[in-house]
């Protein structure tokens, strides 16, 4: 196990690098001068440009500035951004804030979407099940964005159930809906995931043994069934964490939510090099971390599973 | 008197499809004392496990009661509710399963799950108790080290000790009635022999009643002294086991005794269309005299036919074959060890072993989809380990294989007519009017129908699945064929048919089979000669009659001893 976990360690090392030339890449090739775009209308003093042009090393080549921006990383250094702030800084303003948001929108869609899966995979073909399915089907052909403002308009504005904005601090009651909104999609998935894993998993022999054996449904029920259908419910959470950091950009843009993914969309529009490649380096890593955790948990569940 | 402990009356159960009900058993009845025993026996889809699980009110999917009572001390099971029903399993009714493998949740350790039975009968509570419990149910079903073993995973536990958890766990409670449910089909024949026993001697001692599915019919007339034949849903005939088998009074149990390879005694002959084994299941008195005398004169053909082929060079010659498999973490692993054996033109030599015994290895390297570590293959005169890839395609040609699982051996997007074809395109041989014609040639020496050709391998059943895994082996006209368990998954009377096609194709094209199986009864109807192998080594060969009546080695005579049925005396 601890042999397994360091060589997935070892491999983010080329992933990250990866990603990184990569993002770097396309940002340079965007098209226009982020100094430009930084000053708007009035043009700055030619010196001044001369002056930023050297401290970011915009005259040198590509590859040189990539490296540059590599050495950086390696001493925890990110860049700083247009603005000037350090982007270790704005990193650490909005991450827990979306770090939040996104545990927030887990738990919903969690808790949520394998109550519903299951009483849909046990009662197939009933009503519920019908419904559960017609509704998840409904909720994954919706657009995050339609869902995010109709959900804003009406839960926010129109009835008053939540607040239409976040506030300073992004405090956690401010979150729910956001979260809500953010967690749809991957519910819908779950439901039906966990539905048609709860299906396999109750027409297998092992349970049928267990019923033989004078168990009881309220034991069979979680203890043999919903126990074994979550196996493929948790592999399905490591490329939903990719989903869900997607999401989080445009939901964090409806809703305000003072986020990486709000950060992350303005620094795209003003073509700010570094904070952009550092961002998506740090979420990569995340997605990396997350889904390494995920695979480990996995041979908690299933001690079929052994690493080595 | 008492009442019976179970009575099941006009049992009737259906299962609801699309195209509306379908009866899969249709007025069963029987009865069953205290303390007996008595075993339900028939082909799959005979409505036997479908019984067993209407009696404890566990249809799978739609299925249901339809009709009829299932009396328990008088109690009808039929119209218990599910909470009654929660109380009678475990508790008065125990279940065995069939299938070790796959009827142990993978997820929680065994110990998790004998306990789990424990508690929900209420045999012992609190932690301590419930553990004592366990380990004296496992040590009960001939787990000696249970508690060494309790927090141990499925997965760790070999076929056999699965068995024996789902055994201690059947017993837990005491229960009056035992329901196993083909409890040992998955197991070897030396290791089903033993579990058997145990439970034998274990409900002996406890009392319990036994009801037991199979369908081996060998086996049932050792085990239970009632013998209960299905046979589409309905219930044939039934009485005293001895009885049925020696004097069976339905077609059907006629059929079943007379191809039941455990109870056969002679290697199929085969001449021309008719053999031996159909002869004998058509045997009536006013033919007896004749088939007595076709019988001999076919054997004395056989003996001519081997003798001529004594004389020519071998068709397979293996000499200290050695596979051995590296494993991470623990060293090497010798699967075949030393192997060393030839087979005649024409033979059936079979390679007989319990499972991981290397049998398969050796037919895996042999068609050379592994590697020897070390020793010689010899086919037809071309040492295997130095034939260049071309010449290799060339004699795959000669050398043709059939497997086990039929379902898994047919590509199930292609049809019939393009899965036997398919090595006729890939050794391009003819132009596709002439494979066409050459896949109803096949089609025709298989027994199957013609029109199967644009039919589709999930529209068609196991039996017939496997003679379309024959003709494939045959397109090529091969000299050799691996038959690797090519009849282990088949129903008895299937078997029975495909045996006995075997052994025709063989007279007809003077084929030279490798056979390899587990199981010893089939060796006897269809080889020549036998090689036994324990832990990859071939501990004894000879011919096969020498090996049934003279067996040198213990391990030869513990797999005879296991054959099921094996001493029972079949009446004239």
């Amino acid at each position: 196990m601890l042999w397994y976990t360091g060589k997935r360690l070892l491999q983010i090392i080329p992933v990250l690098l990866g990603a990184t030339f990569l993002i770097y890449f396309m940002v340079f090739a965007m098209p226009g001068d982020p100094i430009a775009a930084l000053y708007g209308d009035r043009p700055p003093a030619p010196g001044v440009i001369d002056q930023i042009r050297e401290q970011y090393h915009l005259n040198d080549p590509f590859i040189v500035q990539y490296f540059y921006y590599l050495l950086g990383i390696f001493q925890g250094d990110f860049g700083v951004t247009y603005s000037g702030q350090p982007v270790n800084e704005v990193l650490a303003r909005t991450f827990p804030v979306t770090i939040r948001l996104a545990l927030l929108a887990i738990f919903f869609e969690m808790v949520a979407g394998i109550t519903v899966g299951l009483i849909s995979g046990l009662r197939k073909g009933g009503i519920f099940d019908a419904t559960g399915l017609a509704v998840s089907l409904v909720l994954i052909s919706l657009p995050i964005f339609v869902l995010g403002f109709v959900a804003q308009y009406f839960m926010g504005i129109q009835w008053g159930w939540f607040s239409p904005t976040v506030g300073t601090g992004a405090p956690l009651e401010d979150l729910i809906l956001p979260a809500i909104v953010l967690a749809t999609i991957s519910f819908a998935q779950i439901v039906r995931l966990t539905r048609s894993s709860v299906i396999e998993t109750s027409s297998l022999d092992f349970v049928r043994t267990a019923y033989s054996k004078g168990l009881t449904r309220r034991r069979v029920v979680p203890v043999h069934i919903l126990r074994n259908s979550l196996i493929p419910v948790v592999t399905y959470l490591g490329t939903d964490f990719g989903t869900l950091l997607v999401g989080a950009t445009i939901t964090e843009g409806i809703f305000n939510v003072p986020g990486v993914g709000r950060t992350l969309y303005q620094a795209v529009i003003r073509g700010e090099g570094p904070t952009v490649v550092s961002f998506v380096t740090i979420m990569v890593l995340l997605y990396l971390v997350v889904n390494l955790l995920i695979d480990l948990l996995y041979a908690v569940l299933d001690p079929r599973i052994r690493y080595a | 008197m008492s009442t019976p402990l179970l009575q099941v009356k006009d049992l009737e159960v259906a299962f609801r499809t699309q195209t509306g009900l379908v009866q899969a058993v249709r007025g069963v009845s029987f009865t069953l004392e205290r303390g007996s025993s008595l075993a339900i026996v028939g082909e799959s889809g005979s409505g036997k496990s479908t019984t067993a699980h209407a009696i404890i009110n566990l249809l799978p999917g739609t299925g249901h009661i339809s009709g009829g009572q299932v009396l328990l001390d008088g109690e009808d099971l039929a119209k218990a509710s599910q909470k009654e029903m929660e109380e009678i399993r475990g508790r008065k009714i125990g279940f065995v399963p069939q299938d070790p493998m796959s009827n142990l949740n993978p997820v929680w350790s065994i110990g998790f799950q004998v306990e789990e039975a424990i508690r929900a009968n209420g045999i012992a509570s609190g932690r301590k108790e419930v553990k004592q419990r366990a380990i004296q149910v496992l040590k009960e079903a001939g787990l000696h080290d249970a508690d060494r073993r309790l927090k141990q995973f499925p997965h760790q536990f070999s076929g056999g000790m699965r068995q024996r958890v789902l055994i201690g766990m059947g017993l837990a409670a005491n229960p009056q009635l035992l329901i196993a449910d083909e409890p040992t089909s998955a197991l070897d024949v030396t290791v089903q022999r033993v579990i058997l026993d145990h439970l034998e001697s274990l409900t002996r001692e406890l009392g319990t009643t036994l009801l037991f599915i199979t369908h081996d019919l060998g086996l049932a007339a050792e085990r239970a002294e009632q013998l209960l034949v299905m046979y589409k849903g309905q219930v044939v005939e039934s009485g005293p086991s001895a009885q049925i088998l020696q004097n069976p009074q339905h077609p059907y149990t006629q059929r079943l005794v007379a191809a039941a390879p455990s109870l056969a005694s002679r290697r199929i002959q085969a001449t021309g269309s008719i053999s031996a084994a159909e002869s004998a299941i058509a045997t009536d008195a006013s033919s007896a005299a004749g088939e007595a005398i076709d019988l001999i004169a076919t054997a004395e053909a056989r003996a001519e036919a081997l003798e001529a082929a004594a004389s020519q060079p071998p068709a397979i010659v293996v000499e200290n074959l050695t596979k051995v498999f590296k494993i991470r973490g623990s060293g090497d692993f010798t699967a075949v060890d030393d192997v060393s054996f030839q087979i005649a033109k024409g033979t059936t030599t079979a390679l007989v072993g319990e499972s991981g015994s290397g049998k398969s290895t050796v037919a895996k390297m042999l068609l050379k989809l592994e590697d020897a570590t070390s020793g010689k293959i010899v086919v037809g005169g071309h040492d295997l380990a130095s034939v260049s890839g071309r010449e290799m395609f060339g004699l795959r040609s000669r050398m043709q294989p059939v497997f086990q699982d039929p379902y898994g051996s047919l590509n199930p997007l292609r049809n019939i007519g393009n899965t036997i074809a398919e090595p006729l395109t890939t050794h391009k041989i003819g132009t596709a009017a002439s494979r066409r014609e050459r896949v109803f040639e096949l089609l025709d020496q298989v027994s199957l129908p013609r029109t199967l050709v644009s039919r589709y391998p999930n529209e068609l059943s196991g039996g017939q699945r496997q003679r379309i895994a024959i003709a494939r082996a045959l397109a090529l006209k091969p000299e050799i064929v691996i038959l690797d368990e090519a009849v282990s998954a088949l129903d008895v009377l299937v078997q029975a048919q495909i045996l006995r096609l075997l052994a025709e194709l063989q007279a007809e094209l003077n084929l030279t089979y490798l056979f390899i199986t587990h199981d010893l009864a089939v060796v006897r109807v269809i080889a020549d000669n036998v090689c036994v192998m324990q832990k990859g080594r071939i501990v004894e060969a000879a011919t096969t009659d020498e090996v049934f009546d003279n067996p040198k080695e213990q391990y030869t005579r513990d797999l005879l001893a296991a054959i099921p049925g094996a001493n029972i005396k079949l009446g004239a």
